[in-house]
């Protein structure tokens, strides 16, 4: 291994748990206050010395910090690797790239499995309820702490575009540019709908126990494993679904019973089953609570184009899928129209894929080039090599 | 630039440097482009179709899908210096809405409009009696994109009526450099292919 290459490795183990010092907890939307607060991240590339280089990157509802690293559960590939590296949109070699779990995570930073100072025993269902805006405090707490005044972008799909559009809003100034794949801008009564039903299917398990499964010794894994499998058909389109399984049996013949005999089914079982292995019921049910509550308009008169009035500096660029119908476009317009109605500098483009809200984990090559050329505009704009 | 920019051409030499610039149907941005590498404007594009929207994104425009009729209404007032709308007023569904609304986003708006009083278009009608398939407005009736054709004469009315002033016009035909013209010229109505304005709130 050459000396680059060691240095490169080196700097793709970077990252860790940041502990913020007593006094410094995390002021909550609700009023409540999170303090001891530990964030999870990892970093790939390295901070220039004009700080000028930062890229965070949001992630959706259950992903993690493990951007472009293989993940320590699964030894699975980062869920963003294809998308980080030399060529790519996200560069190592000309990005610091930071992603953090997100705060009510299960991951390494502070959520409902972390143990509640007051009692000594996990947090369960006493963790206070979070929000997207909590989360995005928190990365603004840890940015602050790596030493970054400005980002050069903050980069999020589905939730983690949620989190853009409020850093947007929140802290136009410690951003130049911002990229919002298949999000929205607040839950549908649809986004609600669904996640209730997997919140139901989590507290419909008997080993659940009311949030404190931790301290009895077990998990609620059926009632997870249920709410990944509806969740995960919303992910897909019809016509992906169709393409990938459709009537497909997993063996000759019928079983005349109620095993998994359709591909489809079987597909399902193994996305329930694996997603248990590496993710917390409870966090689960506060993170899919903070995506509901989610509605940034809400916090200026209704009126979203008011969320965007400071941020006319900052260069956005929004993108939807067209078989998306956990986000569909129309979401990702209305954004669109508030960003030009607040004079910002906004690019839009609607994707032709038949792959649904989960495009933006493949291999789609449209998304790729106009990614590409949004961060090399912006990064001559800012003055990047 | 091939001869078929010679309306390019001509914007580039009306746009004024580092202006804030909205190109309306903007196709592959190869006018953004140009005014971006050489009047260094600030540019914005509206495109409706998601090919040439990535294909500018590519580019590192900024631009975003949407469509003329519907979206030029979530722009702020007075956002640009100049709206352009190059050879595309004939395709919206409300060309006068459309016309109005470029003069409230922009402090100019320089739109380009097929001459349907042009010669060729008048002696084609005149002697085959079908609609007319000339250079300038290439295709066949039932497949053309053009709804709202006008002549040169129609377009003037339409901006006396909106009281539109015209701060300068040309003609362009046949791929020849942009030529001056005062549009209430009698002969204009006749010989100018394609018209250039650029216009003002009177």
């Amino acid at each position: 291994m050459g000396r680059t290459a060691k240095a490169k490795a080196a700097n793709e183990a970077d990252g860790g748990t940041w502990r913020f010092p007593a006094g410094q907890g995390l002021r909550l939307d609700s009023g409540a206050r999170l303090e001891p607060l530990e964030i999870a991240y990892k970093t790939y590339g390295a901070l220039n010395a004009e700080k000028s280089n930062a890229v965070l990157v949001c992630h959706a509802l259950t992903g993690d910090q493990h951007l472009a690293s293989t993940h320590p559960m699964t030894g699975k590939p980062g869920w963003w690797d294809r998308f980080v590296g030399p060529g790519r949109p996200l560069d190592p070699d000309r990005h610091f790239i930071i992603c953090s779990n997100v705060v009510g995570g299960c991951m390494g930073s502070t959520g409902p499995a972390s143990v509640n100072p007051a009692t000594g025993e996990p947090y369960g269902l006493t963790f206070p309820v979070i929000t997207i805006g909590d989360m995005v405090r928190a990365q603004a707490m840890l940015v602050e702490a790596l030493g970054i005044e400005t980002l050069f972008a903050v980069v999020g799909g589905s939730m983690g575009g949620m989190q853009a559009l409020q850093w947007a809003a929140d802290y136009p100034d410690k951003l130049f540019s911002a990229v919002i794949i298949a999000a929205a801008a607040r839950h549908s009564a649809q986004n609600i709908a669904f996640h209730e039903v997997g919140r139901q299917a989590i507290m419909a398990d008997p080993d659940w126990r009311g949030g404190a499964y931790e301290t009895a010794g077990v998990r609620p894994e059926k009632g997870l494993a249920v709410a990944r499998m509806a969740a995960h058909i919303t992910y897909l389109s019809e016509a992906a679904l169709q393409r990938k399984f459709g009537r497909e049996l997993q063996r000759d013949g019928l079983s005349w019973g109620f095993d998994a005999d359709f591909q489809v089914e079987s597909y399902l079982r193994h996305q329930g089953t694996s997603f248990v292995d590496r993710f917390d019921a409870n966090s689960y049910l506060y993170i899919t609570r903070a995506l509901d509550y989610f509605d940034l308009a809400a916090q200026y008169e209704g009126v979203l184009a008011k969320a965007f009035q400071a941020a006319r500096k900052v260069r956005f660029c929004v993108l939807s899928f067209s078989s998306d119908w956990l986000y569909p476009t129309p979401e990702s317009r209305d954004v669109v129209r508030a960003l030009n109605a607040a004079g910002a500098r906004a690019s839009f483009v609607e994707i032709e894929t038949d792959k649904g809200h989960d495009a933006f984990f493949l291999d789609e090559p449209q998304l790729d080039a106009a990614l590409k050329g949004f961060f090399t505009s912006a990064a001559q704009a800012r003055g990047l090599r | 630039m091939t001869a078929r920019r010679e309306d390019f051409r001509e914007i580039l030499r009306l746009v004024k440097p580092a202006a804030r610039v909205l190109d309306v149907g903007c196709e592959d941005g190869e006018l953004l482009e140009l005014l971006t590498r050489e009047k260094g404007v600030d540019g914005q594009g509206l495109e409706l179709s998601s090919e040439n929207v990535a294909l500018c994104l590519s580019k590192g425009l900024a631009v975003v899908q949407g469509d003329g009729d519907r979206d030029l209404d979530h722009f702020p007032t007075r956002a640009f210096d100049y709206a352009i709308l190059s050879k595309t007023l004939q395709q919206m569904r409300e060309p006068r809405h459309v016309l109005s609304e470029l003069l409230r986003i922009a402090d100019q708006a320089i739109v380009s409009v097929p001459n349907f009083g042009h010669w060729r278009m008048r002696v084609s009608l005149m002697t085959r009696g079908r609609m007319p398939e000339t250079r300038a407005l290439p295709d066949p009736w039932w497949a053309t994109p053009n709804i709202h054709l006008c002549t040169l004469k129609d377009f003037t009315d339409l901006c006396a009526d909106l009281t539109l002033r015209i701060d300068a016009c040309a003609a362009l035909s046949g791929g020849r450099p942009a030529r001056p013209m005062d549009p209430s010229g009698v002969l204009e109505n006749w010989r100018a292919e394609t018209a250039l304005f650029l216009l003002s709130k009177a």
